[in-house]
């Protein structure tokens, strides 16, 4: 059993703002969380601050947003303080991002191979050769039957699970303590979903690091994940352990569990959320 | 009696040496007022089959039978109008440009039907949309209102079947439950027959009375609710996707579950 208590990134109140015309928008509001050497699921629907959480951990909100913390700790480094030449370090090789489609985060014009091998040659100025003999080894890993081939590939000529395949393995040869995975397994078919996540699952575990896992699938996340933290508004309602999500306090928590057709607990008609003024406030 | 007869139904694309045959020879009746699910992975066909019945896809052979009637490649406006579709994306699948309205009188225009204000306003009154939403444009509409106005557009030339192409894939799960139970609702109060095309098993599930499991263009198996719900079903590849829609099975989790007794 990985070690929980043994820290990797430290949120506290961290909010982000944009300015627009017609006045401050705040997307995340007073979000607090730490996450261990765990799988941690971010549950939310569109518009919850789900994803601008994931991209100001890496402080990779659009320029004109603006984030404020009272502490945002990954390891030994301070995020708030950083400099943009530290978080270009940090970035792919201490933290990774694992995005929803592959088609769409791959570069179309390099071979799968070249992409993987840029993040070692880059990080740890690795050989050529270093990077090609490492690149083959972390395609193996993800289940890649013949790593040669798919080496000279290109993006457009492989599956979409074999591209979030390729996309694992780009975030995980440079040996990162947190990965954030925003919605990486949407875009696939349910039989490759679960191939996916047993790769992801298994590294996580093997190298005892931290993953945030974001998402909209609530059975997908209950099942995955060892905690979740659930997001209405930019706010966290709810942080729970996985198995307890059934027995969720807050009623928005409770609202989407029930609206949620299942196979083992069928009804005739779905639940509608109200929702409550009041779950805006604090 | 059938309102839907498809009879060695295979459809294809393309001409000549690149055919590509997308479904294969698949047979099934669906009864007036019953739903038929078709579930399977991207690329198995099962959107081309609601092309074909939809008659967006004329490169079909076998038969196909709507309505106690046998439908040629060439259809009448009428037999056109008896099925409509409701696209997955609610947000690419309306003019953007053209208000609710506009859109929902085009429809009665290409069928010429008279007292279209009057169909408007019923029909959005039907799908729980305020009237003066017809004055508004798409993007002034959350998902769930544009996937409103989908089904209402499907609805206004009084359909007897609606073709659902992932309706709910598109939406959050709060929203979901709004849309399931709309088209519940409408079904009842329509009399409408539906084909649900879906990947979650849980959705189809919900609506369908019996649901055809596709893989690579053909049916491995045709399920009924029933089975569904009490997990009797036969194939392996519907046990997968069953499994799929509860979330994730850890292969490591599984083994262990199946060493305790149950």
């Amino acid at each position: 059993m990985a070690n929980t208590s043994d820290t990797i990134l430290t949120v506290e109140n961290m909010s982000v703002e944009f300015p627009t015309l017609s006045g401050v928008t705040t997307a995340v509001r007073d979000v607090s969380f730490t996450v261990g050497r765990e799988k941690i699921g971010i549950i939310g629907e569109s518009g919850s601050g789900k994803s601008t959480t994931g991209r100001a951990i890496m402080r990779l909100q659009p320029p004109q947003a603006i984030v404020k913390a009272n502490r945002m700790q990954f390891e030994d480094i301070d995020l708030m303080a950083a400099s943009e030449e530290e978080m270009r370090s940090i970035r792919g090789r201490r933290i990774a991002m694992i995005l929803q489609d592959p088609k769409y985060s791959l570069n179309p014009v390099m071979t799968v191979g070249e992409q993987i091998s840029e993040t070692v040659i880059l990080h740890e100025r690795a050989t050529p050769q270093e990077a090609r003999s490492r690149t083959l080894a972390m395609l193996e890993r993800v289940n890649i039957r013949d790593p040669q081939r798919v080496f000279d590939l290109y993006p457009h000529e492989v599956s979409g699970g074999m591209g979030q395949r390729i996309m694992i393995s780009m975030m995980l040869i440079a040996q990162p303590s947190l990965i954030i995975a925003d919605e990486p397994t949407s875009a696939l078919d349910v039989t490759v979903r679960q191939q996916v996540l047993s790769i992801l699952d298994d590294l996580v575990v093997e190298r005892n690091i931290g993953l945030i896992f974001i998402s909209h699938d609530l059975n997908l996340v209950r099942s995955f994940c060892d905690r979740v933290i659930i997001m209405y508004a930019g706010r966290v309602v709810e942080t729970i352990a996985a198995a307890d999500l059934d027995q969720a306090q807050h009623p928005y928590t409770r609202g989407l569990l029930n609206a949620l057709p299942s196979l083992d607990h069928p009804k005739d008609r779905l639940e509608v959320l109200r929702r409550d003024p009041a779950w805006l406030e604090n | 009696m059938s309102m839907i007869k498809a009879h060695h139904l295979a459809v294809s694309y393309g001409h000549g040496e690149t055919a590509l045959k997308v479904v294969k020879d698949v047979s099934f009746e669906v009864e007036k007022g019953e739903t038929f699910g078709l579930v399977g992975e991207s690329g198995c066909g099962k959107s081309t089959i609601l092309g074909a019945l939809a008659g967006r896809n004329k490169q079909w052979t076998g038969t196909i039978e709507i309505d106690g009637e046998t439908i040629g490649q060439k259809r009448t406006r009428a037999q056109l109008a008896k099925q409509q579709l409701v696209f997955q994306d609610p947000f690419g699948s309306i003019h953007p440009r053209h208000t609710i309205g506009r859109t929902l009188l085009e429809p009665l225009e290409i069928h010429g039907k008279d007292r279209r204000q009057e169909r408007i306003e019923k029909v959005l009154t039907d799908v729980g949309l305020p009237l003066n939403f017809r004055y508004r444009y798409p993007h002034q509409l959350s998902g769930g209102q544009r996937q409103r106005v989908a089904i209402a557009r499907a609805l206004i030339l009084e359909p007897k079947i609606l073709l659902l192409d992932e309706p709910t894939s598109a939406l959050d799960v709060s929203i979901q439950a709004e849309i399931l139970n709309l088209l519940k609702d409408l079904r009842q109060r329509e009399q409408l027959t539906y084909i649900l095309v879906s990947h979650d098993l849980a959705v189809v599930a919900h609506l369908c009375d019996r649901v055809a499991i596709m893989q690579s263009g053909g049916f491995v198996e045709v399920a009924t609710r029933q089975q569904l719900l009490e997990n009797t079903v036969e194939h392996p590849y519907t046990r997968i996707l069953m499994d799929g829609s509860r979330g994730y099975v850890s292969e490591k989790r599984n083994s262990r579950r199946e060493a305790l007794p149950a």
